[in-house]
């Protein structure tokens, strides 16, 4: 049995280093078709293939390297349309002396003539920057002169690099691209093999290392846990974190260098939905791993209890066949890409508008995905919670709540107990959802109006904003990263807006609620210390008064640790729910303590 | 005849010795109630911690912090003023108590919690080192240190804190012999049918569960460390420590001269004040001059030191209020088996009383109930693996229901989580099988 394990940990260890060595494993050898499939612009694929020429058909050794050339390629290009297309001081003084105290935008033409390129570029973004200075009055020539010179600054500043040049987001999506097209390595080669000795290896290795558990007696077994390198934020933890951390950073906001892993699960990808891998794809296709085989071993760890069973088959269940198989599939047939059981404010690009105009454009289907989704915000979401609590969608079907549950299992005693914490959560989890609720309306303001002024914000930047610090940071690297630092529900306690919702209702109206046994409690602390939420479950137990409180996700693990079978999840009639504290067993005692 | 105490209106100071759950009790019901000034002292932590969750901290699955009710701000916020030093002497006569530190306190009203001690029974080497019970955190600490890099001990005791011991050592990977005078584990206290099938749970452990075996002497090696046990039969077990799980009294010794009468532990009336006015007993210290049917005069239990504290402040606080506990109950975990009970269930029945037992076959569950013959009243039950609802047999047996009754409404009084396997028809029906009296009834 120990053979078994050490053999597992080994096996894991080997893919985990193979995966890890894979990232900077290929020779980049940038191509004329690489470069052709990435820029479509005509215009700036020639600029592009000129300021390449020093690298095209050359290997460059590594993805740093490789993506460092690119970048100087764009800065390179960028300068020189600057340089290019910038108006002059010379320009700018003509533009003044033509006009008089009021302003013509007609003067532009004469200054700058449509007849070569350069000139016909520069008038029209002058036109479109410094369309407002039309027939406008002037005191001085000064006064002219500097509204002048704003205009050329906001040319400079925002039309020449997106109009003639390479902006940051097309950077963005080139590098990744060329970096993908470009790789040489031995993953692309042979991605089956690589699939096998990292994913494979990994795979094996964990169930080595899980299955031996099932020879231990039924029952809790969270023996030497706070003693363990891994579960108690030592050194194994913090690797582990700073690991994860580093991977949601590379996947949110540097795809560019993980292309060769991408690589490796392009025939998944072209299997499943025709088309070759991208970041997404090879997240999701690792995030599903990690919840079937740390669903394995939750199932284990929890055998004696079907709660626990049911809960971990149906989160398993979920993200497998709703967030990773069917949206594939629909890709296959040319469909919108859509997870049945994402829920907006989690799904806070929900109704923005390209996807708007997706589901509108995709017929039928379409509709129905648009109708079913507003129908899970406003009917499932009180509906069901007020039969069985937020659990059955937090702990039961929500992808988050899926990974929580199983990767982050062994991780839900690092939550923190305290009541600022608490407070911190409050504040934080609702002012996340008041975030996401202007986001959404400032969004759908600019979709109705087309103005993208939305009372005091610009709702692009808002979105952008949203996107980046909500969605990517606190839900992707703070929310998983921090799994071995801060316990594995970072993120659906202190940012999500769909489970502050879901609490709400939670919180004033449902029939659940976690119920206490009389008097039997002994303080113990079993059930506060693998709450994941770090509710204070044992403040309540102890005092003989239901638990009824926004954040549970309805785990069930308190009443699974308690070892006096002092707790139970239970629905029944909203009366008593808000109960006084009792406890039974004693005649002579008020006990609203 | 009883007299209500008579209280002083100008009373202002709460002195409690012990912050156990009984003080700690005590101190939050009194706080509740009044402005009293209050102060806890106490030389075993500075904070109030979960005594039953020791065992948790040594297998890993707690942090001693885990262990505490309450948030260290509690107390201050509270006006509860903790003394972390030892009381070594309490002078009733002019009201006060010294502590170690030279210090000393008056008080207006003394709560005395001070809790129980291992017991020793003067075994040859129990003093050695290596050789402890295990009741205070420094016990724990104390364990921490004498299991370190050991390979085999020694458990003397088939107790609940016999059974934890065993526990915590069976995590660090230390063989475990345990010595049991019963015939079955535990079997002073549970019937014979639940012994034998925590014996056997044991046993599927790999503990070394020798029963009817008792300890004659500890012996040491050269350096005062123990180094063997020998038993009764002559037997000798190597091993290199020893845990001494044979019960606890109370915790008194500090008393002796101070003119409050004990006998084994701290003698009080209903009120639970002692022979002196205005200082008063509670927990695993007390030992009750007056009877409670059923029950034993010393009881150390988590719950009834609690409902102590609930009592002793409604008296302390102006309304004089008696001890008087419900039906009894208690519940312990076995390893892997949780045990619950309600009402009374000797291991050996009365002459006068009737009992079913059922085990599930394959799972480790089991119920025991015990009633009355004559009258069919329900007397108690014991559960094994199935979790069942203390409210309601609290009622039922304050409402005298009988046997019947219970067995019908056995499903209400489920506690089990969702989803888990129910038995109550399976009960019930062996229940008629064996008494087809009652079906037709």
């Amino acid at each position: 049995m120990k053979i078994l394990k050490i053999t597992g940990l080994l096996l894991f260890v080997a893919g985990f280093f193979v995966f890890n060595a894979s990232f900077f494993w290929a020779d980049y050898r940038l191509t004329e078709n690489a470069v052709k499939k990435s820029i479509h612009d005509e215009q700036k694929q020639a600029l592009f293939l000129t300021e390449a020429s020093a690298i095209l058909d050359r290997p460059v050794s590594s993805n740093f390297e490789f993506i460092h050339y690119v970048s100087e390629i764009f800065e390179t290009i960028n300068e020189k349309q600057l340089t290019k297309y910038a108006i002059t001081e010379d320009e700018l003084d003509r533009l003044a002396k033509l006009s008089e105290a009021t302003f013509s935008i007609a003067n532009v033409d004469s200054v700058f003539r449509t007849s070569n390129e350069t000139s016909s570029f520069k008038n029209k973004v002058f036109k479109d920057f410094g369309g407002s200075l039309e027939s406008r009055t002037f005191s001085s020539p000064e006064e002219l002169h500097t509204e002048l010179k704003n205009v050329s600054a906001k040319v400079r500043d925002y039309a020449i690099i997106n109009r003639a040049g390479f902006d940051r987001y097309a950077q963005k999506d080139i590098k990744y691209s060329l970096a993908k097209a470009s790789a040489e390595s031995p993953v692309r080669n042979n991605p089956l093999l690589y699939l096998l000795l990292t994913f494979g290896l990994c795979i094996i290795g964990a169930a080595l290392y899980i299955l031996p558990k099932i020879k231990e007696s039924k029952g809790i077994k969270n023996n030497n846990i706070f003693f363990h390198p891994m579960k108690n934020v030592g050194w194994l933890g913090i690797l582990t974190g700073t690991w994860l951390i580093v991977f949601y950073v590379i996947l949110y906001f540097f795809p560019e260098y993980m292309t060769n892993w991408i690589i490796m699960v392009d025939p998944i990808s072209e299997m499943l939905n025709g088309h070759e891998a991208g970041r997404f794809f090879l997240y999701g296709f690792i995030y599903t791993l990690c919840i079937l085989v740390m669903g394995v071993r939750m199932i284990i760890h929890y055998r004696h209890s079907k709660y626990q069973i049911f809960r971990t088959l149906s989160v398993m269940f979920f993200q497998t066949a709703f967030a990773f198989l069917i949206p594939e599939f629909l890709i296959r047939l040319n469909k919108p890409y859509f997870d049945f059981k994402n829920i907006w404010p989690l799904d806070y690009s929900f109704f923005f508008d390209f996807r708007l105009d997706q589901l509108r454009e995709s017929g039928a289907l379409g509709i129905f995905m648009l109708g079913w989704g507003i129908a899970l915000i406003i009917i499932a979401v009180p509906v069901f919670v007020y039969f069985f609590g937020k659990r059955w969608y937090c702990s039961w079907v929500c992808g988050c709540g899926g990974l929580a549950e199983t990767l982050g299992d062994p991780y839900r005693q690092l939550s923190d107990k305290s009541l600022k914490a608490w407070k911190i959560e409050r504040w934080m989890v609702h002012g996340v959802l008041a975030f996401a609720i202007v986001m959404t309306a400032a969004v759908l303001y600019t979709y109705w109006t087309k103005s993208s002024w939305f009372l005091i914000v610009d709702s692009y930047s808002l979105r952008e904003v949203y996107g980046s610090f909500i969605g990517a940071a606190f839900a992707g690297v703070i929310g998983t990263g921090f799994y071995p630092l801060m316990g594995n529900r970072v993120w659906c306690r202190f940012g999500c807006p769909l489970a502050a919702y879901l609490g709400l209702i939670q919180r004033f109206k449902s029939r659940f609620r976690i119920t206490t046994n009389g008097g039997q409690c002994i303080s113990c602390g079993n059930c506060s210390t693998y709450c994941e939420m770090g509710i204070d479950v044992r403040w309540y137990a102890q005092r003989g008064q239901n638990i009824v409180r926004s954040s549970c996700v309805g785990c069930g693990v308190c009443s699974a640790v308690c070892p006096r079978g002092v707790l139970n999840l239970e629905v029944k009639d909203e009366e008593g729910r808000f109960g006084k504290p009792i406890l039974i067993g004693n005649n002579n005692a008020k006990l609203d303590v | 005849m009883v007299i209500h105490p008579v209280f002083n209106l100008t009373m202002k100071h709460i002195v409690i010795i012990g912050n156990g759950i009984s003080g700690v009790t005590a101190a939050r019901h009194i706080r509740k109630n009044s402005d009293y000034q209050i102060t806890i002292i106490s030389s075993e932590t500075r904070h109030f911690f979960s005594r039953t969750a020791l065992m948790y901290v040594y297998m890993g699955h707690l942090k001693f912090e885990h262990t505490k009710p309450y948030e260290d701000f509690f107390w201050k916020k509270n006006r509860i003023d903790l003394v972390f030093d030892h009381v070594v002497k309490v002078n009733a006569e002019r009201q006060q108590v010294d502590l170690k530190s030279g210090n000393t306190l008056h008080y207006d009203a003394l709560v005395i919690a001070s809790g129980s001690r291992s017991n020793k029974f003067g075994w040859p080497g129990q003093d050695l080192v290596g050789v402890q019970g295990l009741y205070s955190y420094n016990d724990l600490v104390l364990m921490e240190g004498n299991t370190k890099a050991i390979k085999h001990a020694v458990l003397v005791g088939g107790g609940l804190i016999g059974i934890e011991m065993a526990e915590m050592l069976l995590t660090r990977g230390i063989r475990v012999t345990f010595l049991v005078r019963e015939p079955e584990f535990w079997s002073s206290v549970l019937p014979m049918e639940e012994a034998r099938l925590i014996t056997n749970h044991i046993r599927s452990h790999h503990v070394d569960l020798k029963l009817t075996t008792e300890l004659r002497e500890i012996i040491s090696d050269h350096e005062g460390k123990v180094k063997a046990v020998k038993t009764e039969k002559n037997e000798i077990i190597e091993c290199q420590f020893v845990g001494l799980a044979v019960g606890v009294s109370p915790n008194i010794e500090f008393l002796s001269d101070s003119g409050i009468r004990t006998n084994n532990g701290v003698l009080v009336d209903s009120y639970l004040q002692t022979n002196i006015p205005n200082v008063y007993a509670i927990g695993d210290c007390v030992e009750r001059t007056y009877q409670l049917p059923g029950r034993k005069n010393i009881e150390q239990v988590w719950y009834t030191g609690r409902m102590m504290g609930e009592v002793v402040a409604q008296t302390i606080c102006g309304t004089p209020s008696k001890y008087e506990p419900g039906p009894w109950f208690n519940s312990a975990k076995f390893l892997d088996i949780e045990y619950q009970t309600y009402g009374t269930v000797s291991n050996v029945l009365s002459p006068a009383e009737d009992d079913f037992y059922w085990e599930h076959h394959g799972q480790k569950k089991a119920i025991h109930f015990v009633w009355n013959k004559d009258s069919k009243k329900f007397l108690g039950v014991n559960t094994f693996g199935i979790r069942l609802r203390h409210e309601y047999f609290d009622r039922w047996l304050r409402q005298k229901k009988d046997i019947q009754f219970v067995i019908a409404h056995l499903q209400e009084a489920n506690f089990d989580p969702e989803f888990f396997e129910r038995h109550e028809n399976e009960i019930a029906n062996a229940f008629y099988q064996k008494y087809p009296s009652f079906k037709a009834a």
